[in-house]
């Protein structure tokens, strides 16, 4: 939360973090002066942890990205590091479903994956944006190979049930036609002088050339069917060789049709900062990142180890735990800090010493649902029959989106789909109110309405409902603006010996890179103390 | 390309549709919402479609890392106004289902779920005593 060196906007929520933290954290970060970092990022390069922390033992509670992240720093630093985690594995949300996996959901339903050797869904986080400098730097620091994310993919879909009697868009051709038309709509009250008031005459003639070009319009400032627009939304018949050659240009959508079908509502999913390109994704599955991490800290994690209690004292903390394989004996650990990540889901439901501010935060955030479902078919149908490689189409079904694989380009065989991303309303509970097998079901019926290949080419899926994985009982920290300006600085706040990090205790909630800053901020507040003690 | 109204009425149809799914037999039919806010009406369909993704169809809760309570036969359940706020305000983990549902509907599956699974209280919550719960 070092916004305020960047001497820029401050969102309002930047400036209640800023309170307070300011002196501690900031001076902690190493200057990287020479990398001339842009003012997007909170992340100020490797920290270094500077001054003894003679001897000091940290226990940290949880294996995922943020743990792991104080673990490896600490360690470094001289600290005597130990890590409670409730899996077998460690990552937590930072995850990966492959064949062979078995899942286990609370309330017992049980799935095991049987996709093709190879093949993958990313249930938890999937995408890394490029202005996620901390998670970026620590995938290049430790050899976690990525490669491009397809967030726009021109001919993907955009889909409304009850718009072009069911058919599916091409995302090229809406977005060209109602650039297009909004083009042409302005710069014909321009030409009837109706803007001479906000825009000077010289101006005008520049906005008219802007307008021609960016709108596909043609001389008389009209988008219409020619081969000028066509070079935008497509043809009808593509430019070819021989005596085939000519193009056939594309007959456009009329702007009203647009508007009613509301498919415009999609395009700002590609605008915004968080989804702009270049994203990045882990070659070979999310879980790259937390298996790289735990070949630097693995050997400091205990698995399945359930905690069920956490005590503090003027010299100490001591963490109640039971095994998760064998639970009648309860056991303890014991250091001189505590760092928890703990998802507050979770947190909220255990004994801990922490005074009321923290204890009232760590009460008040709920937590969102969300529903990811993998779907394997028989062949990559979305690329051998429509030409849809990677990218997402979006959808006012249930499903809201069908993901296309960015791995695997071109191959014969199978392929997998993100068949289903629910984030919050009504859908995702629903979904996730159902059986495993429902979901996939569920998936299949209503992705057939945009691709009908699913009911002959579709094997099997997997679905994971975040409120029902027995890890985290939720998907991510639902901050209200309210709830953040009442509670966020007492959660993030050191409490005697314990501090929490997590995507919770960020002010970027459910991405990897909230989860890395919380916890690089937490450990130089508390090594700051340390030191000074 | 032009949007049709025959298509309208089938793409209605659809949306309000209810999915026949189930071969696991576990249910029936599914209802899906258009929006934000759920469509459910009955107690019974809101229990199956919404509460028991986390307290599960039988109501008796789970357990993992955290729990999920059970709210079969379940005492804290004696007072309707405690329900009620649950529902529409949140706690913890729970999320808040205030915005997503009338006062009628947090009515119905309050009053749906304190009269199964093993809970018989008779004194019905009414849309009324929601609103009054809303902060």
């Amino acid at each position: 939360m070092n916004a305020v060196q960047n001497g820029s906007v401050i969102k309002r929520r930047d400036l209640l973090a800023l309170i307070g933290t300011i002196a501690g954290s900031s001076a902690m970060y190493h200057a990287m002066t020479s990398l001339g970092f842009a003012s997007e990022s909170a992340y100020k390069g490797p920290l270094k942890l500077t001054g003894d922390p003679k001897g000091a033992s940290v226990l940290i509670l949880g294996a995922g990205l943020a743990g792991m992240t104080a673990a490896l720093e600490l360690r470094k630093a001289g600290y005597k590091v130990q890590i409670l985690e409730f899996n077998s594995r460690p990552g937590g949300r930072n995850w990966t479903i492959r064949g062979g996996d078995s899942i286990v959901e609370l309330g017992g339903f049980k799935q095991k994956c049987e996709f093709e050797q190879g093949l993958y869904i990313n249930p938890g986080p999937w995408r890394i944006p490029y202005h996620h400098r901390a998670l970026l730097d620590y995938c290049r620091r430790l050899n976690v190979t990525l490669e491009p994310f397809i967030q726009l993919n021109h001919n993907a879909y955009l889909h409304a049930t009850r718009a072009f009697g069911g058919t599916p868009q091409r995302i090229r051709s809406i977005k060209a036609d109602f650039q297009g038309q909004v083009s042409e709509l302005l710069a014909k009250v321009t030409q009837q002088g109706k803007l001479d008031e906000s825009v000077s005459k010289e101006d005008q003639e520049i906005l008219l050339q802007s307008l021609r070009a960016w709108g596909a319009l043609d001389r008389d400032y009209k988008y219409s069917a020619n081969l000028l627009s066509s070079e935008f939304r497509g043809y009808a018949r593509d430019p070819g060789g021989g005596l085939s050659a000519n193009p056939l240009p594309s007959e456009p959508i009329a702007l009203s049709d647009i508007l009613r079908s509301r498919l415009w509502r999609y395009l700002q999913a590609f605008a915004r900062y968080n989804f702009q390109t270049t994203m990045f994704q882990p070659v070979g599955g999310m879980d790259m990142i937390g298996k790289a991490f735990a070949r630097e800290v693995g050997d400091l994690i205990r698995y399945n180890a359930k905690v069920t209690q956490i005590r503090q004292n003027g010299s100490g903390v001591t963490v109640s735990y039971v095994d998760t394989v064998n639970p009648s004996a309860v056991q303890q650990a014991t250091a001189d800090w505590c760092i928890c990540t703990i998802p507050l889901s979770i947190l909220s439901q255990l004994p801990v010493d922490v005074g009321a501010p923290m204890k009232n935060a760590i009460d008040a955030l709920p937590y969102a649902g969300s529903v990811k479902i993998g779907l394997q078919f028989k062949r990559r149908f979305w690329e051998e029959d429509e030409a849809i490689y990677g990218g997402i189409s979006y959808t006012d079904l249930p499903i809201r989106q069908i993901a296309y694989p960015n791995y695997g380009f071109n191959r014969s065989g199978r392929g997998i789909l993100l068949g289903a991303y629910l984030f919050e309303g009504a859908n995702s509970y629903e979904f996730t109110a159902m059986t495993p097998a429902e979901r996939v079901a569920s998936a299949v019926e209503f992705g057939s309405k945009i691709h009908p290949q699913y009911k002959r080419e579709f094997e099997t899926g997997v679905a994971v409902a975040w409120h029902r994985v027995p890890f985290t009982l939720g998907c991510s920290g639902e901050w209200s603006d309210a709830g953040r300006a009442q509670h966020y600085r007492n959660l993030c706040q050191i409490d005697g010996r314990i501090v929490l990090a997590g995507e919770h205790a960020s002010d970027l909630p459910a991405w990897q890179e909230g989860a890395l800053l919380s916890a690089l901020d937490a450990i130089a507040r508390l090594h700051e103390r340390v030191v000074k003690t | 390309m032009k949007w049709a109204t025959t298509s309208a009425v089938t793409a209605l149809t659809l949306l309000s549709a209810t999915a026949a799914i189930g071969q696991d037999g576990t249910a029936g039919r599914r209802t899906f919402s258009d929006g934000y806010r759920f469509v459910e009406m009955t107690g019974e369909e809101l229990f199956a479609n919404v509460c028991q993704g986390c307290h599960m169809p039988d109501a008796s809760g789970a357990s993992g890392a955290g729990n999920y309570p059970s709210l079969a036969a379940n005492k804290n359940l004696e007072s309707g106004g405690y329900p009620v706020f649950l529902v529409v305000n949140g706690r913890r983990g729970m999320p808040a289902f205030g915005d997503m549902m009338t006062d009628g509907q947090v009515a119905a599956v309050v009053n749906y779920l304190r009269t199964h699974f093993g809970n018989d209280y008779q004194d019905a919550v009414s849309a009324r005593d929601v609103q009054d719960a809303r902060r």
